[in-house]
């Protein structure tokens, strides 16, 4: 049994998913694949988004992927950062914004 | 500025030293596959030379930067230059070959002394693509310099100029403190004679290559951003963009080692091999000829000094016959080229 639960030699293996089960793998892929390309978005931009999401779900695979796609397409480290503040801040905000209903609970039960 | 791996007296100033390395390294991951199995496994070994149609002249070492990830390990310190009797040579062959382009480089071929006269006597024969590879900042150098867009365009040169990213950061970063102003300023000094506009004869390309241990990205994509930025950022405009892969070769190579990056740049060129690549490999219809007149399949090899396997080996014993159909030297660098979308000096060759 490996020592850790991720290795980043398995993210080369992500295609392998495929091996299980054909038919779901092949649809994934083909759908991961056509997400990317150059549609109203440039796939410069869609780069960032799936940085700045595999921050927001803590994908170490995801993060190791898109920083090096991001240098691939020329985005600079400065940009880079940007999209993970715009990360943080929804995921921050998420937390924040739920206070409204802790306010709203208090408000209602307390005299 | 830092200093060439020869004036540092690096191990890796010795082409032998960087051929060990590349032949012998064995890693974590394993062995790597050797270019020469990769090749045959499609039946393309041994590689071929085929009709010459690119002469690439090498005028000198020398140069007025010392990039990090130079392939040629050029810098004001190297003093390898090309002789008037030499370029005597090479003119005889440029007259009498059938090649449709003739590729100057360096270093900073504009520092060779004869540069100009070579220049004025190549564009006699009637090339059809003449390039000289401008580093950009050396037209911003120092007043002598300075005409050097006007003497292009006399000359009818297509420029190709290194620049590797349209931010300063990243560029000054590759190629040395103040590399991007000047390079802007040489840009606009080279659009305000005519090159690299829309409908413009003139060309003017740019070289797009990675800072750092990855590989380009889409060479038309990167062409967009680049163009979008340039224009909006600067009002400088371009031809084409090439996207080159920088080979694990001198100080590239030196930075890979010292980064702790080369067992994984390695992988990352095998990884991305691509069989449809080889057949368009530079070194199958290119010739390099080095400072001092000896002949090679591309400037790579060049500076790994592997030489041509032909009888002939000097531009002075010159004979097309000979070299036509040679079996090209090869060695684990040559992933470099067949990585992805495939590189060579005129970018992506799929």
């Amino acid at each position: 049994m490996q020592k850790t639960y991720y290795d980043p030699a398995d993210l080369k293996k992500f295609g392998k998913i495929s091996e299980w089960n054909e038919e779901l793998g092949s649809k994934f892929f083909e759908y991961y694949n056509s997400v990317f390309k150059e549609g109203k978005l440039s796939e410069r931009e869609k780069s960032l988004i799936a940085l700045a999401v595999a921050h927001t779900v803590q994908c170490p695979y995801c993060i190791d992927a898109y920083t090096g796609d991001g240098l691939k397409r020329g985005i600079t480290k400065e940009e880079m950062m940007e999209a993970l503040h715009v990360s943080a801040a929804i995921r921050g905000g998420a937390s924040l914004v739920h206070g409204v209903q802790m306010m709203n609970k208090v408000n209602k039960l307390e005299m | 500025m830092i200093k060439s791996l020869h004036k540092r007296e690096s191990d890796l100033a010795n082409s032998n030293r960087q051929l060990e390395i590349l032949s012998n390294g064995i890693f974590q991951q394993g062995e790597l596959p050797k270019f020469k199995d990769k090749i045959a496994e499609t039946g393309q070994f041994p590689l071929k030379a085929k009709k010459l149609e690119i002469l690439q002249i090498n005028v000198g070492y020398m140069c007025n930067q010392v990039c990090e990830h130079c392939h040629v390990d050029a810098g004001p310190d190297r003093k390898e230059i090309m002789t008037r009797e030499t370029m005597r040579q090479c003119l005889e062959v440029i007259k009498n070959t059938g090649a449709h382009t003739l590729d100057l480089t360096g270093g900073a071929p504009e520092m060779n002394p004869d540069f100009k006269w070579f220049v004025d006597e190549a564009s006699k024969a009637g090339i059809k693509d003449f390039i000289v590879r401008s580093n950009l900042t050396i037209i911003r150098a120092n007043k002598k310099y300075y005409d050097l867009p006007d003497f292009f365009k006399q000359h009818n040169v297509h420029v190709i100029s290194s620049m590797p990213h349209w931010t300063k950061g990243k560029t000054d970063k590759q190629r040395g403190d103040g590399v991007f102003d000047k390079s802007i300023k040489a840009l606009q000094d080279l659009n305000a004679v005519g090159y690299g506009m829309p409908d413009s004869e003139l060309r003017l390309d740019l070289v797009y290559n990675p800072s750092g241990a990855y590989l380009p990205g889409n060479q038309a994509s990167m062409q967009k951003d680049f163009k979008k930025a340039l224009l909006e950022e600067f009002n400088i405009q371009f031809h084409n963009l090439f996207a080159i892969t920088n080979l694990p070769i001198a100080r590239f190579l030196d930075y890979l080692i010292a980064s702790e990056n080369y067992e994984d740049y390695m992988y990352s060129l095998v990884e991305a091999y691509n069989p449809s690549a080889v057949e368009s490999v530079m070194c199958t219809n290119t010739l390099s000829i080095s400072w001092d007149g000896y002949l090679y399949d591309c400037d790579f090899n060049q500076m790994l000094n592997l030489p041509v396997h032909s009888k002939v080996k000097h531009i002075k014993d010159y004979n097309e016959e000979l070299l036509d159909g040679r079996t090209i030297m090869i060695s684990q660098h040559c992933y470099g080229c067949t990585a992805g979308a495939g590189s060579s000096c005129q970018g992506s060759v799929t």
